[in-house]
């Protein structure tokens, strides 16, 4: 028998090794120790029902249990073999105990359909993926649809692209299917530009014949027997594990030539990416393979109509591929019973920043962010207050505390000032200043705007420059008034998609954080001490007992006063590099 | 190489590689082999998880203990990289998160030869979509 306790952070910082003591306690004084091992475990994700206990084999889940309550579970569950009631979760909705994990809500929270394979099988071993049923939808698509029929089924599946935009699949098949050409082109959009995302690399590296048998199905449907896989050079794993699995799907004659017996012909070339974000556009993604500047151009003519060398041509993205084999093995209508009426599927999320269990994670359409960041993500780190989440990257905004119980999908995210994006999420505490992050993005976006039109090129970094000045405490009210004038003027007249998101995060922390914008102007204060134009290091005269220590390790000699008389600083010199307060023992020193 | 000239061939295939996969992970009959599979993507490596992986191959044969060791991509739980599966013979696969080769040893001494669990499992917390079908 074993006991496992949760001993992830949250759990952790609510006794959980005092819980472990105790079990074991009680385990010895019953000359049980040999039989029945305590052990401790990473994150059981129920942070809010914290600390937890799981009894196995029988999967029995003890919530919010107390270092007290392990006298009772070692007399009554492991000798008497009888469940403490008391401990087990009761289920919000019936309010019956809820003993076996599997039948738990909780753990219906993520649902893996894009990651299906990822971290299941060997990524190397096309043999593996068989096993799992890949190429079974290629077989039955090409054995029993035609492609008229097969587009219908995506339409109805009701997918739509994952790369951020949200634009439904099946009808995107469906255009690049009428525009009639002697070739046409899938491409596979790898570029993953967003900082801090990782999902599609996750997906190439863990399963990549799931995106090759949805390209070679999405082939089929347009009438394309060229596909093309556009990445970032700075991918390499994932570079070399796609180039082994289309070498394989070759070698099994799943690329190729009258592919299954049917007078289906498709293959598969990379194309590499130096890795600019503007580069995962669809236009200039084009362009930078047929070896132009990679440039976004005007929109129409779209890609469908024309794309990669004039002819028409699907761009999708990875994760959107990644969907497809699963959507037709299982129907449109099992997919699109699953998200919300107007998105359907799962969303993979790169969860990171203030949150115990950063990571990858895939949520059914319509999960909330309070589900997805205090069960699934474990909650904030070190139990400091949330304050907001980032999705959608560069183009996103921030959401906040109101927006906690907001389902997530594309729409909803829309209206609440942000968007989906490819699936970043950075969760942000009461150390983070908005206007610091709103000013992070903009650096972001300046450093990547091609260029190519003046709106994205001189507008953002004029964006940049006044979020610049107000964390340097020189702003006033008026600049409040230009950055939101300015940030529609761009958004209305960009010609890319790019320019015509960038101002998001300054327009969603104005919108949502407008306070904080007011205090870095009028008091020149910035409450989350990360400006640093902004903050004072003061001694205090009451608590200094003129020991000289600050004024001895700071490096640009701003303190000064007499031996065993108090110290001051010198706000002009002072550069608030911090070294001062770290050695005041007698906590004189204080940040204002 | 054969080829996979029809559905019927890919459906042989799949057939043919389910019951070697499940001969391995199920380990009925004569092969009672213990799996371990490590997460080997970006963020895998980037921790260590090449080293543990040599490790394991290395460490088990030396102990006599019948297992394949495979790599396999990202199992999301990125925070506690390395990660790693075990599954022993004819039980739930178990996963553990930051494995070093210390902690390796510890899980071939203590699990894999006598069946107890030790520190640092990670609990499964996702449904699959075979278990949406049901
Ligand atoms: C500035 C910019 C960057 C983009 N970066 C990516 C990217 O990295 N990956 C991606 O799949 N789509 C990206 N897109 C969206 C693509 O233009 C395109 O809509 C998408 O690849 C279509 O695939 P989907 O319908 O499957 O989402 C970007 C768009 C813009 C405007
Ligand atoms: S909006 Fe920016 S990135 Fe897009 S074309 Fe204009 S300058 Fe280039
Ligand atoms: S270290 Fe503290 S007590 Fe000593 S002189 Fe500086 S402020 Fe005063």
């Amino acid at each position: 028998m074993h006991l496992l306790v949760c001993g992830g952070t949250g759990c952790r910082a609510s006794a959980s090794d005092a819980i472990v003591g105790k079990l074991e306690k009680e385990l010895e004084e019953k000359n049980l120790q040999d039989d029945v091992q305590v052990v401790m475990t990473g994150c059981f994700g129920f942070c809010e029902k914290g600390p937890i206990v799981k009894v196995l084999p029988d999967n029995t889940f003890y919530v919010q249990v107390k270092p007290d309550d392990a006298k009772s579970i070692v007399e009554e569950h492991v000798i008497k073999g009888r469940k403490v009631d008391k401990l087990l979760y009761r289920d919000p909705e019936t309010s019956k105990e809820i003993s076996d994990s599997k039948h738990m809500g909780f753990y219906k929270k993520q649902l893996r359909i894009a990651l299906r394979n990822c971290g299941v099988i060997n990524p190397e071993s096309i043999d593996e993926a068989i096993a799992r049923d890949a190429y079974a939808a290629l077989a039955k698509v090409l054995g029993e649809m035609t492609p008229e029929q097969a587009i219908q089924e995506m339409i109805n599946s009701g997918l739509r692209g994952r790369g951020g935009g949200g634009f439904p699949t099946g009808l995107k098949w469906k255009f690049a299917a009428d525009n009639k050409a002697d070739q046409k082109y899938v491409v596979c959009n790898a570029d993953e530009g967003d900082p801090g995302a990782f999902m599609d690399r996750s997906i190439l590296e863990g399963d990549p014949h799931s995106v090759i048998e949805a390209m070679a199905i999405n082939g089929y449907c347009i009438g394309a027997s060229k596909g093309l896989v556009y990445i970032r050079a700075e991918y390499p794993l994932a570079i070399e594990r796609l180039k082994t699995a289309i070498n394989h799907a070759r070698d099994y004659g799943l690329l190729g030539e009258n592919i299954l017996g049917t007078n289906f012909s498709f293959d598969i070339e990379m194309r590499y990416g130096a890795g600019a974000f503007v580069c995962g556009e669809e236009t200039a993604l084009i362009h930078s393979m047929e070896g132009e500047r990679g440039e976004p151009t005007f929109k129409p003519p779209f890609p469908a109509e024309s794309g990669y060398l004039g002819k028409p041509t699907n761009v999708n993205n990875v994760e959107t591929y990644a969907n497809i084999p699963v959507i037709y093995l299982k129907g449109a209508n099992w997919f699109n019973k699953i998200g919300t009426e107007k998105s359907k599927g799962t969303k993979v999320f790169a969860l990171a920043g203030k949150i115990n269990n950063v990571g990858l994670i895939e949520v059914p359409m319509g999960t909330t962010l309070r589900e997805v960041i205090y069960e699934i993500g474990g909650g904030i780190k070190d139990g400091k207050k949330f304050k907001a989440v980032q999705t959608g990257g560069p183009s996103g905004g921030c959401l906040t505390e109101k927006h906690l119980d907001t389902p997530i999908d594309y729409d909803t995210l829309i209206a609440s000032g942000s968007m989906m994006g490819s699936g970043g999420m950075i969760v942000m505490d009461e150390d983070d200043c908005m206007v610091s992050v709103a000013r992070f993005y903009l650096d972001f976006t300046v450093e990547e705007s091609c260029g190519k039109c003046s709106p994205c090129r001189i507008g953002n970094k004029r964006l940049y420059e006044q979020l610049d000045i107000i964390c340097k405490g020189k702003g006033t009210l008026d600049d409040l008034d230009k950055l939101r004038n300015l940030s529609h003027v761009i958004k209305d007249t960009s010609l890319c998609g790019l320019g015509q998101t960038s101002p998001n995060p300054v327009l969603s922390t104005l919108d949502n954080f407008y306070h904080e914008y007011l205090e870095h102007v009028n008091d020149k204060k910035c409450r989350a001490g990360v400006c640093k134009d902004l903050m004072q290091y003061i001694i205090d005269n009451e608590q200094c007992v003129g020991c000289t220590a600050c004024a001895r390790v700071c490096p640009v000699g701003a303190i000064s006063g007499e031996r065993k008389g108090p110290h001051n600083i010198d706000q002009t010199i002072c550069i608030k590099c911090g070294a001062c307060i770290e050695k005041c023992k007698f906590s004189a020193i204080s940040i204002q | 190489m054969v080829k996979i000239k029809s559905l019927a061939d890919l459906q042989k295939l799949k057939a043919d590689m389910q019951t070697k996969v499940d001969l391995r992970e199920k380990g009925e009959s004569a092969e009672n082999l213990v799996q371990v599979k490590v997460a080997m993507a970006t963020c895998g490596i980037a921790s260590g998880a090449k080293q543990v992986m040599e490790f394991f191959m290395d460490e088990l044969e030396k102990r006599n203990i019948e297992a394949v060791v495979t790599q396999t991509g990202c199992m999301g739980y990125c925070y506690a990289e390395p990660t790693i599966e075990v599954t022993l013979p004819n039980q739930d696969p178990v996963v553990f998160g930051y494995v070093d080769t210390k902690k390796a040893d510890e899980i071939i001494e203590k699990y894999v030869k006598e069946g107890i669990l030790v520190d640092g499992i990670i609990p499964v917390n996702y449904e699959t979509i075979d278990d949406k079908n049901k």
